[in-house]
């Protein structure tokens, strides 16, 4: 549905943002009642758009899917929370991780702070629970909580526990596109040692 | 050509109408609190409404202006002085090379903004000039104005100095906005009904309409906490997160509501009870904490009606202050 907006973008389309399972659209009511002069309230008019965006969204979904493959260091300093995990999870450490990685996730929403992808769907076996309180985490960070995965794309407060941590930036505001991820995307995970992180850091 | 941060302020970012088309990447929309004030200081100041401005919190700063210029200030009154001279607000103003604009009181409101003639020479950042905080991008180095920070104007505005009188630091041009209608009953706020609100129990419903809510000191940019009746939902089911919006009004665990703000998230899981209708956005952004709000549940067509006559307001204010000074440079 959200292609559907892009391909059929109106006057007053001020932003479309896709989430779990919904579709937000935020427009600019003065503009579209100027332009458009709808017999109907501005927001009806909308409503109905997102109707048809919706009995066509089948036509657009087959659209190629990118697909990421996205080094992660699951070690040391990268992943303060893993040992946690493991002793309440009563699992090892390298199971984590192989559960982790071998999942193929899907971007579903991209929210909270720029570039902050939200990915699903965690394997039940390593779906856990948020921090009590949040704690500070450092950009680049990846967690989980309850089954969805993420990655923190700045130092920033958080409550997720943290496994790992990716070598490239998730934002860069001086970037041509300052975040590479979009939603809908695929993201592979792949474990790499402390010195390949340090390398492509 | 610039002006010159002498002392900075509470905070003092540059502003626009915000930035659009990012928010799927989490990138907000930010923008000026009060987006019609802002939009009239650059009407008033012979700009367009999308022209960057200086938004101003109290304490405000100390402002150095280098050159002559055409500004305007408006919004929350902190009763802005040239020199020792009251300026007015709601006013295209020329102000003197060499003076030093500061703000001495509260007096009413929350934020204000200052806009100079020919807008500020920024680099925009994704389309806009707003200063994401968060994102450090935008605005003036993506951060608030520091000492010694110098704003460079976009347009030489030497050719108002005609227009001020020998011995005078500034002169005020015979042009003025009625804006009245826009911040009248500035506690009484209308909203549109969320998805979640026929999810309140009925008492909650009622409570939400009848009783006074206060604006929590833990209020900013991102949003506003308000601390009144305890809202209970008839089930506590958890939600899944989607988009929000600036005037969203979330209801946290506690039974409290927050009013989302030009710097809000661009998602959240929290129950959406309602959203503030555009057209009050102005004025809820000129409360503060301590003040009260008593909320209105409002009809589609009314939000629009509403928003619709304000802006078609500005549409015209934007062709008489174009007019008004073309006659006067002309």
């Amino acid at each position: 549905m959200a292609a559907w907006f892009s391909d059929h973008a109106f006057e007053g389309l001020k932003n479309i943002i896709p989430a779990y399972s919904s579709l937000t659209v935020i427009y600019d009511p003065f503009l579209v009642k100027t332009l458009y002069q709808p017999d109907s309230t501005v927001y009806d008019w909308v409503k109905q758009l997102l109707q048809t965006a919706f009995e066509h969204s089948d036509d657009i979904s087959n659209r190629a899917v990118k697909r990421h493959q996205v080094p992660v260091c699951y070690e040391g300093i990268y992943a303060p929370d893993l040992g946690s995990m493991a002793a309440s999870l009563k699992l090892p450490e390298e199971e984590i991780i192989r559960i982790h990685a071998s999942t193929l996730y899907r971007v579903f929403m991209i929210g909270f702070l720029p570039g902050f992808a939200y990915l699903g769907t965690v394997d039940a076996q390593i779906a856990f629970p948020r921090k009590p309180q949040p704690a500070p985490v450092m950009a680049g960070s990846v967690g989980i909580a309850g089954k969805q995965t993420g990655i923190y794309p700045l130092n920033s407060p958080g409550g997720w526990n943290i496994i790992g941590r990716i070598p490239m930036k998730m934002f860069d505001p001086n970037a041509k596109e300052p975040v590479w991820m979009n939603p809908g995307d695929e993201v592979q995970f792949c474990p790499v040692s402390v010195r390949e992180f340090e390398m492509q850091q | 050509m610039s002006l010159t941060i002498i002392k900075p302020g509470l905070s003092d970012t540059i502003q626009d109408t915000g930035r659009f088309g990012q928010a799927h990447l989490g990138i907000n929309a930010g923008g000026a609190m009060d987006p019609y004030a802002a939009g009239v200081a650059n009407m008033l100041a012979g700009n367009n409404q999308c022209e960057a401005v200086l938004e101003i919190h109290f304490p405000g700063p100390q402002i150095l202006f280098e050159q002559n210029a055409l500004i305007s200030i408006t919004g929350g009154d902190f009763t802005p002085m040239l020199n020792d001279e009251p300026l007015p607000l709601w006013r295209p103003v020329v102000v003197r090379k060499n003076t030093v604009l500061h703000f001495n009181k509260l007096q009413d409101g929350a934020r204000c903004y200052l806009a100079i003639h020919g807008g500020f020479c920024v680099k925009p950042w994704l389309g806009s000039y707003s200063t994401n905080l968060k994102a450090g991008a935008g605005g003036h180095q993506g951060r608030r104005l520091e000492k010694g920070d110098e704003l460079t104007f976009r347009e030489n505005t030497v050719y108002f100095a005609g227009l001020l009188k020998e011995g005078r630091e500034l002169q005020v041009l015979n042009w003025r906005v009625n804006i009245r209608r826009v911040y009248e009953d500035p506690h009484e706020i209308c909203f549109t009904p969320g998805n979640e609100f026929k999810e309140l129990c009925p008492n909650s419903q009622e409570a939400l309409l009848e009783n006074n809510f206060i604006i929590h000191p833990y209020s900013d940019r991102m949003g506003y906490r308000l601390k009144g009746a305890v809202l209970k939902r008839k089930e506590e089911n958890e939600m899944v997160s989607s988009g929000v919006n600036f005037g969203t009004m979330q209801l946290l665990p506690d039974g409290q509501l927050i009013i989302l703000m030009a710097d809000h998230q661009t998602t959240g899981g929290y129950p959406r009870i309602g959203h503030v209708i555009t057209a009050h956005l102005p004025k809820l952004a000129q409360l503060r904490p301590g003040d009260n709000i008593q909320f209105r549940c409002v009809d589609q067509q009314t939000a629009e009606d509403l928003l619709y006559s304000q802006q078609q307001e500005l549409v015209i204010l934007q062709r008489a202050c174009h007019d008004h000074l073309n006659e006067l440079v002309c």
